[in-house]
């Protein structure tokens, strides 16, 4: 490939091959100084940005907080006419529909979530649309329950396996949107019609059938995706040719995607230092300022926080705040020790700063300790004042994952290009405890939820029975899990599938299917009540065991105490032993995470009395937290209590939030700084995954649930990404407001 | 059952993350027992000397080491109680296993005891004190906490000639501290020392009533509000920092 673009840039196996990875390193300019370079808002951007607040308000004024909905139009990569907000004012233009926060129908995934969605918002699905999909189109939803058997029925509906993406699209697949601005769209066609040559073989199999028809799609999508450029006067059939164009071409290779997919989780990738390349060769031919790079940035980002997907209230419950995971992987260091940090890597950040807190993009740094202190110190100032960062240990994905890969949703790592999951949600495991005690009836409804397995009967709980019980029910939902998987993953790949993010990728890629577990710290405190204390059961009338007494203390997961800690990781790593034993859709690879988003209060809520003492109804702690209230020794010890679960056992990430009061953390600013990256680089060290950082008061939070309208851009982090608090539900509201906050009295 | 004082200490609670007890990130150790009686003091459950749990030097330095990550190089730990040196025989031990694997070193401490051998002993090992001033006039003093600060004063002066660095903390209680002819003479007193690094205004709050009414106890300073940030400004004026 040969490109008057590719003007200064140096050679490499990159011009030879679609390698992104190739670029980067051989072009890219690490970074190692301070965020004095930085420049502020132009005009421009700052009547843009205005634009912007005025409709934010309308919409939240607006019913449910939805502004408009196309209910006409089936979205597709190249549906509507162009959308501006203001076109003279726009340095990066494209929208999802013909108007900002219009919302568009993308039925494929399910019609009965789109006629609920417009109902719930006051309108109705186009008769017609209704009618194709009620009667002709068989859509991803009613193919999932044409085959679902009762079994996995009977999980679904009693909660033991929830959020399953069989109703809503799977998402959590990242296009390497990279390529469109790198090599343009008529080359990546190109290497797809090579791609349909290699499958032209005479053992023309099931597989292959399948594969040929799966390319065939993704090139009509790549068609599709340069006639909706086109609507907005770009042919992006050639590589851009600046840094402007770069950001542009790459906006549309994800706006394409985002108008094809209402995926629960629709991430960018690693797209800083890509696009710092180009800003630096602009800048370098002096035909780029400073202010008009960031001037760039901001506008790109102000589109990525215009994204907006049509879901019903009852998604809200699982997934509150209306997020998208428009997830952006930020620094790292390469494996050839350089670090990733570049300008562009502080450009990105310092949108927060521009623009103001916010919960999209999902701003994650991938956490080294050997990243420069510049960078570090410069993430942990914007964390303490804006608590919309999550990190990531790029020492510990690094190893397996190379230095390309990007975050998926929340904690979910994959190489670019190469990789992608099988979203899994999660498993409900106190629940799976509490049939494991009661032969597979539900403790709150009674009924016989799996076959009858032999109940607990003991007026004590003994630790070596309700572990051998609680394996064999690990093994029955693991079970149910992977067939409820399967069949969701089949049917979204025929009638849903993603052609546009998987043009984005390789022929050959790696494929993970993303297991999910909820509620392992009351799991472990359960354990570690019913073998350090007594616990005694409660049974109705029924004999159903419907409450606990302890007698006696017992050690509590979050204190760095290895007793408990010690349960916490085999029962995660028993989990995923329990899964391996059923094969995959496609071969895929069998991985888990310990994230439940903001889930966890609705599986709280749908889960009985548990043996550690948590009343029913009662929230979990989010992610790997351990229960609101129950570590006792500060935030060093919970995060060594969750440093020790291992990754290689939950390789889909490992969630943690945290939250501190600014004064706990320091009394100085500089202070407070410096504790912040300390603490960060001691959890890192210890092999933590994740960790999302929160610095506010709780008096703050809750004057912001009496007075919401004084904080319209306040941003927290709750497991995995960030939202604007007053988009909570109450329930979540006081969930995050109960949750330990470290302070100091 | 007896337990040797060397080897084993009387332990009220551990904070993992202590940003406000020394330079860094600190592993705060809140030793159970004290000899004063102060009346605004927010730890009224770490007094009883027959109270806490009985933790080895073992145990507790294994737990430290856990946190070397975090607390390295700029922090370090902290005890502080109660009152630390009144278990100095167990401090010694601890804080010779501390520097051994260099970690830097705290006491938060009244200074109102003896200067023995074994206090010179483990000031030896100590890289920084918080040297809590109760009250700079010796009536006042003896009212507000039930002890004459002679002892105090005299630590302070000893820590200066043996070239230890200092922390001077005051808290600050509306009516009881807040004099301004009390903290010129605090602040005469200060500059009399050498090895002071910093001085810290600590505004008196009423967050720790709860745990003498859990233990049945009357709170003397019920009428005594809240020390606000212009308390703080104005005493931190009077004394010159």
């Amino acid at each position: 490939m040969k490109f008057e673009e590719w003007k200064d840039f140096k050679a490499g196996d990159w011009q030879r091959e679609i390698n992104v990875r190739d670029f980067i390193q051989r072009n890219y300019t690490p970074y190692e100084g301070d965020a004095s370079f930085l420049k502020g808002t132009t005009e421009k951007t700052k009547k843009l940005w205005d634009e912007v607040l005025e409709l934010y308000k309308k919409e939240h004024e607006a019913q449910g907080g939805v502004l408009d909905i196309d209910t006409k139009t089936i979205s597709t990569v190249s549906s509507h006419e162009a959308g501006y907000i203001d076109k003279d004012l726009e340095e990066v233009v494209g929208l999802q529909t013909d108007k900002p926060l219009k919302r568009a129908i993308m039925p494929y995934g399910g019609i009965k979530i789109v006629e609920k969605s417009c109902e719930a918002y006051g309108r109705k699905v186009d008769p017609e649309v209704d009618y194709i999909f009620n009667n002709v189109r068989k859509t991803h939803n009613d193919g999932v329950f044409s085959v679902y058997t009762p079994d996995i029925r009977a999980a679904r509906s009693s909660h033991l396996i929830t959020g399953l993406p069989d109703g809503y699209g799977r998402g959590r697949i990242i296009g390497d949107y990279r390529r469109v601005a790198l090599y343009g769209v008529d080359a990546l066609i190109e290497e797809k019609q090579q791609e349909l040559d290699v499958l032209n073989v005479d053992d023309f199999t099931e597989k292959v059938i399948r594969e040929r028809e799966e390319i065939f799609e993704q090139i009509k999508a790549l068609k599709a995706l340069k006639v909706m450029a086109g609507k907005y006067g770009f042919d992006i059939s050639k590589p851009a040719k600046n840094a402007k164009e770069a950001v542009q071409w790459l906006y549309f290779g994800y706006l394409g995607a985002v108008k094809d997919q209402n995926g629960a989780a629709m991430s960018i990738g690693r797209t800083s230092t890509f696009l710092d390349i180009y800003f630096e060769r602009d800048m370098k031919n002096g035909i780029l300022t400073e202010e008009q790079a960031q001037e760039i940035m901001d506008h790109f980002v102000m589109k990525l926080r215009l994204v907006r997907f049509l879901r019903t209230p009852e998604y809200n419950e699982l997934f509150s705040g209306d997020p998208v995971w428009v997830t952006e992987s930020i620094g790292g260091m390469g494996i050839d020790g350089r670090t990733l940090v570049t300008k562009n890597s502080f450009r990105v950040l310092h949108t927060l700063e521009n623009l103001g807190p916010a919960p999209e993009p999902n701003l994650t740094v991938l956490w080294s300790t050997r990243l420069p202190e510049g960078f570090k110190k410069y993430t942990a100032n914007l964390s303490i004042k804006t608590s919309s960062i999550q990190y990531e240990n790029d020492d510990v994905m690094r190893v397996t994952l190379g230095d390309d890969y990007g975050i998926a949703c929340c904690v979910s790592p994959m190489k670019i290009g190469k990789q992608m999951q099988f979203f899994g949600a999660r498993a409900n495991l106190a629940k799976t405890l509490l049939y494991a005690i009661n032969g597979g009836r539900d403790e709150i409804s009674g009924k016989q939820v799996t076959p009858r397995f032999e109940p607990i009967t003991t007026e004590y709980l003994d630790y070596d029975e309700v572990m051998l019980k609680f394996d064999q029910m690990m093994d029955y939902v693991a079970k149910t899990y992977i067939k409820a998987l399967n069949a969701i993953h089949y049917m979204h790949d025929k009638y849903s599938y993603e052609a546009i993010e998987m043009a984005l990728h390789d022929k050959d890629i790696i494929r993970t299917m993303a297991c999910g577990i909820a509620g392992l710290s009351v799991v472990a405190d359960s354990l570690s009540a019913i073998k350090y204390a007594k616990v005694k059961v409660i049974r109705n009338e029924d004999g159903l065991a419907v409450d606990y007494k302890i007698e006696g203390d017992y050690p509590k997961f979050g204190n760095d105490d290895e007793r408990v800690d010690e349960i916490a990781q085999k029962i995660a790593g028993q989990f995923l032993n329990k899964l391996k034993r059923y094969p995959t859709y496609r071969d895929a690879k069998h991985t888990l995470s310990i994230l439940t988003i903001t889930s966890n209060v609705v599986y709280g809520k749908a889960t009985g009395n548990t043996p550690d003492g948590r009343k029913a109804g009662e929230p979990f702690g989010p992610g790997a937290n351990p229960l609101h209230g129950r570590d006792t020794n500060g935030a060093l010890a919970v995060m060594n209590s969750i440093a020790k679960l291992p990754f290689e056992d939950a390789e889909d990430g490992i969630s943690y939030t945290f939250s501190i009061t600014p004064g706990t953390l320091g009394q100085d600013e500089e202070t407070k700084v410096n504790n912040l990256v300390n603490m960060l680089d001691g959890f890192f060290a210890q092999t933590g995954h994740h960790i999302n950082v929160n610095v506010f008061d709780r008096a703050l939070l809750e004057d912001a649930m009496e007075h919401p309208e004084k904080y319209p851009q306040l941003t927290i982090r709750v497991s995995g990404y960030a939202v604007h608090f007053t988009k909570l539900t109450r329930e979540q509201q006081l969930d995050v407001i109960n949750r330990t906050i470290h302070e100091k009295i | 059952m007896e337990k040797d004082l060397k080897y084993y200490a009387k332990i009220h609670s551990v904070e993992s993350f202590g940003a406000v007890d020394g330079p860094g990130i600190r592993y705060v150790i809140f030793l159970q027992g004290c000899h004063l009686k102060c009346k605004y003091c927010h730890n009224r459950d770490t007094w009883d000397i027959n109270g806490g749990e009985y933790k080895s030097v073992d145990e507790i330095f294994e737990k430290v080491k856990r946190y070397k990550n975090y607390i390295m190089p700029s922090g370090g730990v902290t005890v502080t109680g109660g009152e630390p040196l009144l278990q100095v025989k167990f401090l010694i031990e601890f804080f010779k296993r501390l520097k051994s694997e260099g970690i830097s070193t705290c006491i938060d401490t009244s200074g109102m005891v003896e200067i023995t051998d074994e206090i010179k002993e483990l000031l030896r090992l100590t890289d920084l004190v918080l040297l809590d001033i109760k009250h700079i006039d010796d009536e006042k003093c003896k009212q507000l906490v039930g002890i004459s600060n002679k002892k105090e004063l005299e630590f302070a002066k000893y820590l200066s000639d043996n070239n230890i660095k200092i922390w001077i903390r005051q808290v600050l209680i509306p009516g009881y501290t807040d004099d301004e002819k009390d903290l010129l003479k605090l602040k005469e007193f200060i500059n009399s020392l050498k090895t002071v690094e910093k001085v810290q205004i600590l505004p008196y709050h009423s967050m720790g009533k709860y745990k003498w009414e859990k233990l049945g106890l009357k709170y003397e300073l019920e009428d005594v509000r809240d020390a606000t940030q212009e308390d703080v400004d104005r005493a931190k004026k009077i004394i010159g920092i």
